[in-house]
């Protein structure tokens, strides 16, 4: 059974790491944002093999049903299939390059000292990431962030609104500027 | 825990297998005979008119955005139904105040008019 | 632990399942054009084999061998890809409804669902919110106006309806304590069903399921006067049929939900005594629930786009919302 756990754990793995490549090196905006689906599916899978069918089957409600939904109205509401060839930002490729070193360099770190920075994995019953645990420990340990989120969303809602900024009277304004 | 997926893999490789089937059954079976008019788009029998992808209304936007607000309610709302019972009165006051948060952000949008379509 | 029985038994339930829907979207198609004729005081087709149910396999063979148009400039390869991501979310959402009790078949205890998971209910939610991916990618990869502003259309629609569609399964939830779709029927069998309990949640749940479905009168994503088809517009062949089994395959779908959760799903009298009684409520309950659906679209006319959108989000939502409030109000209190 290991070796099966190895290989499934791979082959997620491969799929993760390739769709997350897919979705940086395509130059088709919706093409991308269908890599970033099925990764977002891989992530889901990996919570499932973790014991967390919950949070996995929210994570495809929310990121791949919800948020890719938004990416694909901003990418037909710009018009930005195709992304032009040159740099937007100038010089933003060596930095990013540069920060991809700062982060692969993290990496190998933390694969050295693993053993230092976290403590024994302690084994989890099956039951302990089910709806019902989920639910009594949001309303005891962490109930101060599930109401922190109330306000985080609230502020959210405001922000999204200002920025499109739906009110009639600026039509209106424009629309007599015009006249 | 993944014991109880393994079923749905099953099922989800065998619903991709019938889209491919129907698809590959399709495109197999069927003449192939395109042409210039053939293969232009239709716009009620008259010539395309001007690029088919054009900017659309921020208010898709400004949906897409909300429905994600909410829909976080609605995932925060799941473990909460199964366990109210369990928790009583404290789980009961403290998703009112977080239901309540909320509908303030829901008032806000309908009275700013991000709800309305004209 | 898994065995290759096992494993054959999940292989046979799960194609039992698709060739049930498969069958089920052909026979929904007559049992729609049949019943609508009926209320037009027409006849329908009668023609194909004795009361027209050879009609579907007519219908079937005819657009096999039809051609498919890919309109000039479109994304040829999502455009393939679309009818096929619409129809499999429709196959595999039911995999997590019971059918009846557990039975014994050849010496095998085997229970009647593909799998009882512990997050049925965040299963169908789930499955519902990725069913918006097709449509979006048909209409923007078709390369036409009508199918664009259809997909679009039909994707605000969808999302919209899908908060109150997700709101109106948690007053079951409430009520059974649980998200499995097994114990939700235990609960109404040990209780009243959920129509009587949660009436507001029932009603609720039939509108804004028949808005996720895009269906009539709530299907301003196809309508015909003003966006000719739309997502499908520039689908022909067998491409349209996925978009059309689809779509029927959603109707079985919400209704074999829908019975499920508010009409005890395969409960009825003598089930305990008699198993194999389960899956004929169930599918009995169904076929009810199709022809209230089939008599909707007959009865009523499309509501316009903004009414549409402002009754999801101005009506249904705050209303699901309460509902559950009040459920778990009451049922906190009983307690």
């Amino acid at each position: 059974m290991p070796v099966i756990g190895t290989i499934f754990y791979a082959f997620l793995a491969i799929v993760a790491v390739g769709s997350a490549l897919g979705m940086l090196i395509n130059r088709n905006a919706i093409y991308s944002a269908l890599f970033l689906v099925l990764n977002f599916a891989t992530v889901a899978v990996l919570y499932l093999a973790l014991g967390a069918p919950f949070i996995a089957l929210s994570q495809i409600t929310v990121y791949a049903g919800a948020i890719m939904v938004l990416f694909l109205f901003v990418i037909t509401l710009l018009g930005a299939e195709k992304l032009p060839g040159y740099e937007p930002i100038k010089g933003h490729r060596i930095v990013a390059i540069g920060l991809a070193f700062v982060f692969i360099a993290e990496l190998v770190l933390f694969f050295f000292f693993r053993n230092q920075v976290t403590g024994p994995i302690p084994l989890i019953g099956p039951e302990f990431a089910s709806p019902r645990n989920i639910g009594v420990l949001m309303f005891t340990e962490y109930l101060l962030p599930f109401e922190v989120v109330a306000f985080i969303l609230l502020s959210a809602t405001v922000g999204a609104i200002m920025l499109t900024k739906p009110e009639r009277k600026s039509t209106t304004k424009l629309s007599q500027q015009q006249d | 825990m993944l014991m109880e997926f393994l079923p749905l893999l099953i099922i989800l490789l065998l619903a991709v297998f019938i889209g491919v089937f129907v698809v590959v059954l399709g495109s197999t079976f069927g003449p192939k005979r395109p042409g210039q008019r053939k293969n232009s788009p239709y716009e009620s029998g008259m010539v395309p008119y001007g690029p088919a992808k054009r900017r659309i209304s921020v208010r898709y936007y400004l949906i897409a955005v909300l429905f994600i607000l909410f829909d976080i309610e609605v995932v925060f709302l799941v473990p909460w139904a199964v366990v109210v019972r369990q928790i009583g009165v404290p789980g009961l006051v403290f998703m009112i105040i977080f239901v309540l948060i909320l509908e303030v952000a829901h008032l806000y949008a309908w009275k700013k008019g991000a709800l309305e379509w004209d | 632990m898994i065995d290759a029985a096992l494993i054959w038994e999940w292989i046979i339930k799960s194609l039992i399942l698709i060739i049930f829907l498969t069958v089920g979207f052909m026979y929904v198609t007559v049992y729609e054009r049949r019943f609508l004729a009926r209320i037009q005081s027409r006849i329908g087709p009668n023609r194909a084999g004795p009361f027209g149910l050879l009609q579907p396999a007519a219908d079937g063979l005819k657009l096999i061998f039809k051609e498919e148009l890919i309109p000039a400039n479109a994304d040829k390869f999502i455009f393939l890809l679309a009818p096929i991501i619409t129809v499999i979310p429709a196959l595999i959402v039911l995999a997590v409804i019971p059918w009846g009790e557990a039975m014994v078949i050849f010496g095998r205890q085997v229970n009647l669902f593909i799998s009882d998971v512990n997050v049925a209910v965040v299963y169908i939610m789930a499955v519902t919110s990725i069913s918006v991916y097709g449509i979006t990618l048909a209409g923007w990869s078709s390369n036409n106006k009508y199918a664009l502003l259809g997909g679009l259309r039909a994707t605000a629609q969808m999302i919209s309806y899908e908060l109150a569609l997700g709101l109106a399964f948690m007053g079951p939830v409430v009520l059974a304590g649980s998200l499995s779709m097994v114990d939700i029927v235990r609960a109404q069998q040990s209780s009243l069903w959920y129509v009587v309990l949660q009436p507001a949640a029932f009603l609720i749940y039939f509108f804004a399921s028949i808005a996720e479905i895009n269906r009539a009168p709530f299907d301003m994503p196809e309508a015909e006067q003003e966006l000719t088809a739309g997502y499908h517009a520039e689908y022909s062949g067998m491409k349209f049929a996925l978009f059309f089994m689809a779509e029927y395959i959603k109707m079985i779908a919400i209704s074999t939900i829908g019975a499920t959760l508010f009409f005890g799903g395969f409960d009825g009298p003598f089930v305990d005594q008699i198993p194999w009684l389960g899956p004929i409520y169930l599918l009995a309950k169904v076929v009810i629930y199709l022809g209230v659906l089939i008599w909707v679209r007959a009865s009523w006319p499309r509501i316009r786009y903004d009414r549409l959108m402002q009754l999801g989000w101005k009506i249904m939502f705050p209303l699901a919302l309460l509902n559950v409030i009040i459920t778990a109000v009451v049922v906190v209190l009983v307690n």
